[in-house]
């Protein structure tokens, strides 16, 4: 029997089964970023020990930083404590930090694929949720709390429990200005925020593999809005064409070695699995979240449930929802007005996406009232689309061009939404409060809706504006 | 650095009613913007809190000041990876969780704090909720040893993972020292995969 690419990567990266029936498990990339690791450098200083392989730790600042100026020492000074403390940190442990005076720094999910340091095969670890976006490599990533992090530091090892494979086929092709956003939306509405608790997601199919590495990312992204803490596609020739020439990709004349290597760890043919389920990606249009988790979803022509009408189990958070978002039960939620819309995040902040939004952008002008931001993914992200003369496009549009940064995807910087303002967001959480302020209010969907609701003020099928 | 065996967790309980409580809400953002975990405690849900809709909040009833096993639905925990949510509910003063699921990252974090997480059927946390909304002064305890729940009269069996469970019982849940004592073997991994090495 053959076996999957968790169990193969598992067994690679598996240090000893430990006494508590746990596995030890190696981890082959650390990345780090300024909130959830000054705790666990701390604490390597109380305990005196070291970083292990500094070499397979690297860091960056995405979080905290602002999106305006990016100019030092920051205004608000608990946010400038925490680029001092990671400096230091990093310093002192001899851990590489693409900082605000490095030219790659950006959002930790963005800049590791970007540099070529996510790989497949890989074990990838940091303390934030949405690093399951490195599965697009066939690597096994995922989120850890800041006491893991510590043990990654000191130890480059974690304690874990097994993770059960749920495979999920998205068959067919996507229609024209449907995205990889819009299939994620649909699988966690299909599965449920918590159908993936225990499980990793392999995700496959002809939509899958005919997309491209950002568009994978995008799936892989949100895995956790669906209880899996992992989520990964096979690697492929789309993979290996990607890392080639990337900064920490393997050379050259190393090359056809670590193809090969990678290649091993691909599912195979008759490779078991906990569970499968299949999806139409053809009849999937664009979808928008009405409520407040990722996966209270609808499509952009469809309608808000009725409660009365849902399975019984999920009536108290739909009313729950349509109470906080102050919507109708059984209205459209096309035409629905917005405040502010928001392109960027770990989930649809790369060039592709910017790509795509600029299209809609294009000789329109942002609704008057409304607050449109767009926010490169990295500074790479950003000089790309500066070449490529993006950045005009948006800011003719009235959009504002801004710097590499989390910005409002999750508030923790300057960029917050204000009082009840509601908000067409590229990120990938519309919990209550999510984005700043405790009443604000999310909606969730590609860069090309948000690009289309920014224009017209309120909700619309965005392929009324993309044309042919 | 933990010697310290945990068998369970005993106090006075306190409801947080609701599926999917998402660490955003547990601790807000803008709260993360510390270096210490330290004063986290009395920003607890802090947002939930002032905007709730349905009377005051668990955590602002004078009732359950004092209580220290928090009783919660499904999903508890779901979103970010922070783990300033279970510490910000530790230092409010938590030290343990009854619920019918956990996230995981949440559950992870969780553990490596020393606070047990036990499941429960959603009725049965129900009627806990209940029970402890009716008599706030009424013991809960939790049982790691047997996994199990008493609440007032009643025994309830509970889930929790082996390896949680052996991790507790055995004092091995802060994990940083037993995975360090595999030195070797960590540095025969280390060899055996792909290093990473900046093209010159």
């Amino acid at each position: 029997m053959g076996k999957n690419l968790l169990q193969k990567a598992w067994e690679q990266h598996t240090v000893r089964e430990l006494p508590t029936g746990q596995t030890q498990l190696f981890i082959g990339l650390h990345l780090i970023h300024e909130v959830t690791s000054p705790q666990a450098f701390e604490e390597l200083r109380v305990r005196g020990l070291d970083v292990r392989y500094p070499s397979r730790t690297f860091a960056t600042v995405d979080h905290i930083v602002p999106t305006h100026s990016q100019e030092r020492p920051f205004v608000d000074t608990l946010a400038e404590e925490m680029m001092v403390a990671i400096e230091t940190n990093c310093r002192e442990f001899g851990v590489q930090l693409f900082g605000l005076d490095d030219d790659r720094q950006g959002i930790v999910h963005v800049v590791g694929p970007e540099q070529g340091l996510t790989q497949p095969g890989m074990t990838i670890a940091c303390g934030d949720s949405h690093t399951s976006t490195h599965g697009a490599f066939g690597a096994i990533a995922f989120g850890i709390g800041t006491s893991q992090v510590r043990d990654v530091l000191c130890s480059q090892c974690l304690a874990m429990d097994p993770l059960k494979v749920r495979r999920i086929e998205v068959t067919g092709s996507l229609a024209p200005g449907v995205y990889a956003k819009d299939v994620i939306l649909a699988i966690i509405r299909e599965l449920g925020v918590k159908g993936g608790t225990g499980f990793a997601y392999e995700y496959s199919g002809e939509v899958i593999s005919s997309m491209s590495m950002e568009e994978r990312m995008s799936i892989c992204n949100m895995s956790i809005e669906g209880g899996a803490r992992v989520g990964y596609v096979n690697p492929d020739e789309t993979t290996y064409e990607y890392l080639r020439g990337r900064p920490f990709a393997p050379s050259e004349e190393g090359w056809e070695d670590a193809v090969k290597y990678w290649e091993s760890f691909a599912s195979d043919e008759d490779a078991e699995f906990d569970d499968e389920i299949s999806l139409d990606g053809s009849a999937l249009g664009p979808n928008v979240t009405w409520g407040i988790n990722p996966g209270q979803s609808v499509q952009v022509d469809g309608r808000l449930p009725t409660v009365s009408e849902l399975p019984e189990g999920e009536r108290e958070s739909a009313s729950e929802a349509l109470e906080f978002m102050e919507f109708e039960q059984g209205a459209s939620i096309a035409g629905t007005g917005i405040d502010v819309a928001f392109i960027g995040s770990c989930t649809n902040g790369r060039i592709s996406d910017l790509r795509e939004a600029a299209k809609v952008a294009l000789g329109r002008k942002v609704s008057p009232g409304v607050k449109a931001l767009v926010v490169p993914g990295s500074r790479l992200v950003s000089e790309q689309a500066e070449s490529e003369g993006l950045h005009e496009v948006f800011m003719e549009a009235g959009f504002e061009w801004r710097k590499a940064g989390c910005s409002m995807c999750l508030a923790m910087n300057p960029d917050k939404l204000k009082g009840r303002e509601l908000s067409a967001s590229s990120s990938n959480r519309n919990f209550k409060g999510r984005q700043g302020s405790p009443l604000g209010r999310t909606l969730l969907m590609s860069p090309v809706m948000v690009a289309a609701a920014a224009i017209a003020g309120e909700v619309v099928d965005a392929r009324e504006m993309l044309g042919d | 650095m933990s010697e310290s065996r945990i068998t369970g967790a005993a106090g006075r309980g306190i409801p947080v009613r609701g599926d999917d409580i998402d660490t955003d809400r547990i601790i807000p953002a803008r709260f993360l913007r510390c270096v210490s975990f330290e004063g986290l405690g009395e920003h607890a849900f802090e947002d939930d809190r002032k905007n709730f809709s349905d009377g005051v909040h668990s955590f602002d009833r004078e009732e359950f000041q004092g209580a220290s096993i928090l009783v919660v639905n499904d999903n508890f925990g779901c979103g970010s990876s922070r783990e300033h949510a279970p510490q910000s509910l530790m230092r409010w003063g938590i030290t343990g969780i009854i619920g019918v699921s956990f996230a995981e990252i949440f559950f992870g974090n969780c553990v490596a704090n020393g606070v047990p997480c036990l499941t429960l059927d959603s009725s049965q946390v129900d009627e806990i909720q209940g029970l402890i909304e009716g008599d706030p002064g009424c013991l809960l305890k939790l049982d790691v040893e047997n996994r199990s729940v008493h609440a007032g009269e009643n025994t309830y069996p509970a889930g929790l993972p082996d390896g949680v469970q052996r991790a507790f019982l055995e004092g091995l849940w802060d994990s940083a020292t037993l995975l360090l004592e595999a030195s070797a073997a960590i540095d025969e991994v280390n060899a055996r995969i792909l290093p990473i090495q900046e093209q010159s």
